[in-house]
């Protein structure tokens, strides 16, 4: 069977499995960069108990493994009466897991704000509100987004693990079609190429496209 | 259905067993991580422009594709062209490539923080390219490069689960088992949690302690 008849027949079934990734991906990426904000606000927060929380939740999230998480969400949940759908479970348990550490460089980037901006903000006698949303806010998008690049990519491939609690993304469509026609280097190579093809033209552009909005916004031309 | 101490007082030594070869996973993975990173090292710092990018190139893509499915591909497909390896051998060299990439990386990052008028001085004073490496631009790299050094290593064991779909017996394969055959995933997976948190928490802060350690002997913290 040549490479090209493996594509015909088992082509479609791949590009499905890829567009369930996608899914994954941008679900999972919009709920840990919610969370990331978050929590990286409360680390940072005076109130110890506040403080104490964040603390805990990314401590937990980032020192046990993900897949043990995802397992977790899945099959241990239902013990509690919480039965999560697995595509939810998977999203729930990456957007936690990233979560974590997300609000670590939200955290670093915040502190990374000149403190004289800080400063000045009081000087000029903005409410703490407004100082965070008008001042600080805007200033950490760049000095994060570089990370968070990082960290998204590294989502991507994370995403490949939902395929373990039975999402139907690309990695279960190529396990699939393996254990059928156990022609291994065809589909793990095809899915290889197609999460390379995701990583290197399409996410780390659109990545690199908001880390230089991000630049403009606060008149750094240029990274 | 609650939470059962008899159950759980009764598979913990087969966990425990299993942790050990969680343990003996990554470190094993670790050390060949540490040496493969050197080359893919060697091959960005050769003069020779075509060995650099298929260098990059391969590094690129080792990068940004999972490792889980890197480790279906060397699994299921090197015994088609007649190599048969073991599930551990295959979890390892896997392991030591995908994260071989990460810590050229970091070594890359580390001999570059070394200013550059370290090397001219070194010049200026006639000292072999030999003797600049071992005296002068080694011992000032490896503290840059041990906070990267130690956070692989943390991500190498919390990565050592996905060893369990090829069938690697550690930690997580033998909760999987155990909740099989009992019809019980509570507490296996909690177990594996717990495990997980107890042994990455104090390595994470020990790498920190390290971190600081060095930093100190060079006299970059004066405390």
């Amino acid at each position: 069977m040549t490479y090209f008849e493996f594509l015909n027949e088992h082509g479609v079934t791949l590009l499905l499995g890829t567009v369930t990734t996608v899914k994954v991906l941008v679900c999972s990426m919009i709920l840990y960069v919610i969370i990331s904000m978050i929590f990286g606000l409360m680390r940072l927060s005076k109130n110890r108990v506040i403080q104490g929380i964040a603390t805990v939740y990314i401590e937990f999230f980032r020192g046990t493994s993900l897949l043990v998480q995802l397992f977790w969400a899945y099959y241990v949940l239902p013990f509690f009466g919480i039965s999560l759908e697995a595509f939810t479970a998977g999203v729930v348990a990456l957007g936690l897991n990233f979560g974590a550490y997300g609000a670590e460089i939200v955290r670093a980037g915040i502190l990374a704000v000149p403190r004289g901006q800080w400063e000045a903000a009081h000087a000029l006698n903005f409410s703490p509100a407004k100082r965070i949303k008008r001042i600080i806010i805007p200033q950490i998008f760049p000095i994060i987004l570089p990370p968070a690049a990082n960290l998204t990519v590294e989502l991507l491939k994370a995403t490949a693990l939902v395929a373990l609690v039975t999402v139907v993304d690309l990695t279960f469509e190529a396990k699939q079609i393996n254990s059928i026609t156990w022609l291994s280097a065809q589909c793990f190579g095809t899915a290889l190429l197609i999460y390379y093809i995701i990583a290197r033209f399409a996410l780390v552009p659109f990545l690199r496209w908001l880390e230089i909005l991000a630049a403009r916004k606060v008149g750094k031309e240029r990274i | 259905m609650g939470w059962r101490w008899d159950f759980t007082f009764e598979i913990l030594p087969q966990m425990a067993i299993a942790t050990l070869n969680t343990i003996l996973a990554a470190g094993v993975g670790y050390a060949i991580a540490l040496v493969v990173g050197l080359f893919f090292l060697l091959g960005q710092k050769t003069p020779f422009k075509i060995v650099n990018w298929i260098n990059r190139e391969i590094v690129e893509f080792i990068r940004s594709t999972p490792l889980l499915i890197q480790l279906f591909f060397v699994y299921f497909v090197l015994p088609q062209f007649g190599i048969t390896l073991s599930a551990w051998v295959c979890g390892m060299i896997t392991i030591g490539l995908h994260f071989g990439t990460y810590l050229s990386e970091v070594y890359r990052g580390a001999l570059e923080g070394v200013p550059k008028s370290q090397w001219e001085a070194c010049r200026a004073l006639n000292f072999s390219t030999i003797y600049t490496y071992r005296r002068i631009v080694l011992p000032q790299a490896f503290p840059i490069a041990i906070p990267g050094m130690g956070n692989y290593l943390v991500g190498i064991f919390k990565d050592t689960p996905l060893l369990s779909t090829i069938g690697v017996a550690e930690l997580f394969h033998a909760a999987t088992a155990v909740g099989g055959y009992n019809y019980r995933y509570l507490e296996p997976y909690t177990l594996v949690g717990i495990i997980f948190l107890t042994l990455s928490i104090p390595a994470a802060m020990w790498v920190r302690k390290l971190e600081n350690d060095v930093n100190k002997a060079q006299g970059k913290i004066k405390k």
